[in-house]
C-alpha cells in the first residue's frame, strides 16, 4: 500500500489525491465511460448496474433531455423527438444526410447558416454537437456519481477514419458541457492500448469491431511507441443485426410462417437475438413459437450466416491488399464488439489470419478500457514514460514561398503534438505585408498539394529586400489540428490563423497523395530547382537596377552596357532557359556587375567616415 | 476492539509530535474516497470529540471515532522504508481488496 504521513487535522490529505479522469467511447448505438482505479480501468455503471449507455436522446417540451434506455424504448412512440445514431451526422452537412432512410422520420432545420443537420424537436432546433452533448452529459453524471469525485478531464474515442470536421465537433460537444478533453484518440488504438499492445517494440495490429450495426477493420502499425493507421475499412450496413435477421428468415422458413403480425415479428426478432446470445455457449438451442417447435444447432446457424461472415473476412482481405501486406505481417488481432462473440465469427477470423485473435477483455468495453487508460496517463497520474501514445501528422504542412514552391516545415510522420519555427523574409524592397498560403502534401509545387487556408501579415516596416526577419510557427496540437502564426520580429506584429478544415482527408486520399508524390519525385526536384535559379535571377536583376538607380553615375558608358546585355541575356533565360543555364548566366551577371558594387561600397564607406576624425575610426 | 502500533511507528510518531510542540496523539480513520471505497487518514490530534476511542500503545495515544472504528479495528501500525520513500502503513484485517495505488480499501 501506498506509505502515509500524519498531517495536520482537517488538512491536505495523507497522499497526493488521485486525479479523476474517465475514458468515453461515445459509440454510435451504445456509449460507456471508465475510469482507473489504481489496480486497472474499469467500465463505471449506472446506477441500476449497466454499463452500455445507449446512445438515443429524447426530447420534450416540459422536461430535460432523456438519454439512454428509458429514450430507446420511446423511439417508436415518439420517433421525431428522439434521436439515435446522431454520430453519424457530427460533422456532416443537411445535404449529406437528408436523404439518408435511418434519418427520414427526422424534421431537419433547412433554415440554418451553417449547414448542420440540425433536427427540429419539441425542445427546439437541436444540432449534432447539442445531442452529442446531452449523451456526454450523463456519461459524466454516472461517472461523478459512481466516483464520487468531479472530473478533471476526458479522453474520448472517434473512429479512425473521421475527418477533422468530426474531430472538431466531438470537441466542441464536450466543450458545451465544460468537460475537459484531454485527447481524442482512434477507436482501433484505444482498443490495442487495452491490450497493452502499446508497450511492444514495435508490431501490426488489425482492430476487428463488429457491433450492432456497423463494421470496422483497421490495420495499425506501431513503431516506437506511436500507433499509425495504415488502412481501414467497413461496412456501415453490417453487424449483429443482420445476424438476428438471418435467424428470422431461418424460422419463418423452417415454420412455413408467411405473414406475421408487426408484435409477432418484433417477438421473433427478439427471440432470435437471444438465441443467437445462447448459441455462443451452448451447441443448440431449442425454438417454440407460435405452436412451432424446432431447434437450431451451431452448425445451421453457421450455414444461414456464412454470407455474412464471409464479407466481414472479404473486408479484413481488401485491408491488408491496401496495405500491401501478407496475412503473416499481422502480429495481433483485436476483437470489439459484442457480436464479436459469436464463435462462427471468432473461428473465421482465426481461420483467415491463422492464429486466435485477442478475445479476453470484453468486446463492448475493450475500446472504454484504452480510453481510460489514456485518461490516467494525461491526466498525469503515471509518468509519461510509463505510457506514452503519439499521434503523427499523416502529411507533411508547409507553407507557399516565392515561386509557387512548397517549404515543408511539418514533415510527415512527425509525432504530434508539435510545433516548428522557421524564418522567412521580404522579397522587395519595402515590402510591408506578406500573404501566406497554408499547404498540405509531399509535392513541390503549391498547385500539386491541397490548400488549407490563407492569411496575411500586414504592418512589417518598409526594409530592403531580405532585412525584415518573418518567424512563421506550425503548431499542431493532440488531435491534429493546425494552428498557423507569423510574426514579424523587429516590430512584433503577428497575424495567425486557425485550421479546421470543413472536410477531412480519409486514408485512400492520403495514400493517392503519397504515390503521386513518390511517382513525380524526379520531375518535381527538376522543377524546385529551375524555380529556384529563377527567383535567384530575379532577385540579382532587381537589386543592380535598384543599385543603378541611386549610384547609375558610377558605371562608365561601356559597362553599363554590358550589365545591360547581361541582364537582357539573363531575362531571357528566365522564361525559357533550364535551371543550369539560368544558374550560369545568373554567375556571369554577378561576376560583371562585382565592380559595380565594389564601387558603391567604397563610395558609401568613404560617406560614413566623412567628419569623423583619425582617431576615432582608428579606435 | 483495539488499534496497535509497532515499536518503529511509535518511535516516528513521538518524535514528529515532539517536534510539532503540541497534540494528544494522532487521530487514525477512514473516508470514503478512491475506487475501491475506503482511504486511510492520518492526522494529529488536538482535541477529543463526542464519541472517540482512545487506544494507547507503546507510549501512543492512537484516537479513532466510531465509525471509522469499525472498518479498521484490529489494525496493526507500522512504520516501513520502501526504497526512497517511508512512511506509515497500515496492516487491516478488515480490507479485503486493495486498489493498486493502495490509496483506498475495500471491507
Amino acid at each position: 500500500m501506498a506509505l502515509l504521513q500524519i498531517s495536520e487535522p482537517g488538512g491536505k490529505p495523507t497522499t497526493p489525491a488521485h486525479r479523476i479522469a474517465v475514458g468515453i467511447d461515445l459509440g454510435t448505438t451504445n456509449s460507456l465511460v471508465s475510469a482507473s482505479c489504481g489496480a486497472g480501468v474499469e467500465v463505471l455503471p449506472d446506477a441500476s448496474g449497466n454499463y452500455l449507455l445507449p446512445s438515443v436522446v429524447a426530447y420534450a417540451s416540459d422536461t430535460d433531455p432523456v438519454v439512454g434506455s428509458v429514450a430507446r424504448a420511446q423511439s417508436t412512440k415518439d420517433p421525431k423527438n428522439t434521436i439515435s445514431s446522431v454520430k453519424r451526422l457530427l460533422g456532416r452537412a443537411l445535404s449529406e444526410v437528408e436523404q439518408a432512410p435511418q434519418f427520414k422520420q427526422y424534421e431537419f432545420d433547412a433554415e440554418r447558416g451553417d449547414g448542420a443537420p440540425a433536427i427540429v424537436t419539441a425542445a427546439g432546433v437541436k444540432d449534432p454537437i447539442q445531442v452529442s452533448a446531452d449523451i456526454l452529459q450523463t456519461l459524466v453524471y454516472q461517472a461523478e456519481h459512481s466516483l464520487k469525485a468531479k472530473l478533471e478531464g476526458a479522453v474520448i474515442t472517434v473512429p479512425a477514419y473521421f475527418n477533422d470536421a468530426q474531430r472538431q465537433q466531438t470537441k466542441d460537444a464536450a466543450k458545451l458541457i465544460g468537460l475537459n478533453v484531454l485527447r481524442l484518440l482512434n477507436e482501433p488504438t484505444a482498443a490495442a492500448v487495452a491490450y497493452g499492445l502499446d508497450s511492444k517494440e514495435q508490431g501490426t495490429v488489425v482492430v476487428f469491431d463488429l457491433g450492432g450495426g456497423t463494421f470496422d477493420v483497421s490495420l495499425l502499425r506501431l513503431q516506437s511507441g506511436v500507433f499509425e493507421v495504415l488502412a481501414t475499412g467497413g461496412d456501415t450496413a453490417l453487424g449483429g443485426d443482420d445476424f438476428d435477421h438471418a435467424i428470422v428468415d431461418w424460422i419463418k422458413q423452417q415454420a412455413g410462417f408467411q405473414v406475421l403480425s408487426s408484435t409477432d415479428e418484433a417477438k421473433l426478432l427478439h427471440y432470435a437475438t437471444s438465441m443467437k446470445h445462447q448459441l455462443s455457449n451452448s451447441e443448440e438451442v431449442s425454438i417454440e413459437f407460435n405452436g412451432w417447435s424446432g431447434s437450431l444447432s451451431a452448425s445451421d446457424f453457421r450455414d444461414i450466416t456464412e454470407a455474412l461472415v464471409k464479407r466481414t473476412i472479404l473486408t479484413c482481405r481488401r485491408v491488408l491488399r491496401d496495405a500491401q501486406l501478407e496475412v503473416e505481417a499481422i502480429d495481433n488481432i483485436v476483437m470489439v464488439g459484442g457480436s464479436t462473440r459469436m464463435p462462427v465469427v471468432r473461428q473465421a477470423v482465426e481461420k483467415f489470419f491463422g492464429k486466435a485473435p485477442l478475445t479476453d477483455i470484453d468486446p463492448d468495453k475493450v475500446v472504454a478500457i484504452g480510453a481510460g487508460i489514456q485518461a490516467d496517463v494525461l491526466i498525469g497520474n503515471k509518468s509519461a514514460d510509463d505510457f506514452l501514445l503519439l499521434d503523427v501528422t499523416p502529411l507533411s504542412l508547409g507553407i507557399e514561398t516565392m515561386g509557387e514552391l512548397v517549404e515543408k516545415i511539418i514533415p510527415r510522420n512527425t509525432t504530434i503534438p508539435v510545433a516548428k519555427a522557421q524564418e522567412f523574409t521580404t522579397f522587395k524592397d519595402g515590402q510591408t505585408a506578406m500573404a501566406l498560403h497554408v499547404v498540405q502534401g509531399e509535392r513541390e509545387l503549391v498547385s500539386d498539394c491541397r490548400s488549407l487556408a490563407r492569411f496575411e501579415l500586414r504592418d512589417i516596416p518598409p526594409m530592403v529586400a531580405g532585412a525584415a526577419k518573418i518567424r512563421v510557427t506550425f503548431q499542431v496540437d493532440a488531435d491534429g489540428l493546425l494552428s498557423v502564426m507569423a510574426e514579424e520580429l523587429s516590430t512584433g506584429t503577428k497575424a495567425e490563423i486557425q485550421v479546421k478544415p470543413s472536410y477531412g482527408l480519409n486514408a485512400d486520399a492520403i495514400e493517392e497523395m503519397l504515390k503521386v508524390s513518390h511517382e513525380n519525385a524526379k520531375a518535381d526536384m527538376e522543377i524546385r530547382a529551375l524555380r529556384e535559379a529563377q527567383i535567384e535571377a530575379k532577385q540579382l536583376i532587381d537589386a543592380i537596377n535598384s543599385a543603378r538607380e541611386i549610384d547609375g553615375d558610377l558605371l562608365e558608358a561601356s559597362e553599363a552596357r554590358q550589365i545591360d546585355n547581361a541582364i537582357e541575356h539573363l531575362a531571357s533565360l528566365i522564361a525559357s532557359g533550364t535551371s543550369v543555364q539560368i544558374h550560369e548566366s545568373t554567375e556571369e551577371l554577378n561576376r560583371i556587375s562585382s565592380l559595380f558594387a565594389a564601387r558603391r561600397m567604397d563610395l558609401h564607406i568613404g560617406e560614413a567616415l566623412k567628419g569623423e576624425s583619425i582617431d576615432k575610426v582608428e579606435q | 476492539m483495539a488499534i496497535s502500533i509497532t515499536e518503529n511507528a511509535a518511535k516516528h510518531v513521538t518524535e514528529q509530535l515532539e517536534s510539532r510542540g503540541h497534540g494528544l496523539g494522532i487521530r487514525v480513520g477512514v473516508t470514503t474516497t478512491g475506487c475501491s471505497g475506503m482511504a486511510y487518514v492520518l492526522e494529529f490530534a488536538d482535541k477529543l470529540e463526542v464519541g472517540d476511542q482512545v487506544f494507547e500503545d507503546q507510549g501512543v495515544k492512537i484516537i479513532v471515532d466510531p465509525k471509522s472504528l469499525v472498518y479498521i479495528d484490529g489494525t496493526e501500525m507500522d512504520f516501513v522504508k520502501q526504497g526512497v520513500n517511508e512512511g506509515f502503513e497500515f496492516k487491516n484485517p478488515n480490507a479485503k481488496g486493495e486498489c493498486g495505488c493502495g490509496e483506498s480499501f475495500s471491507v
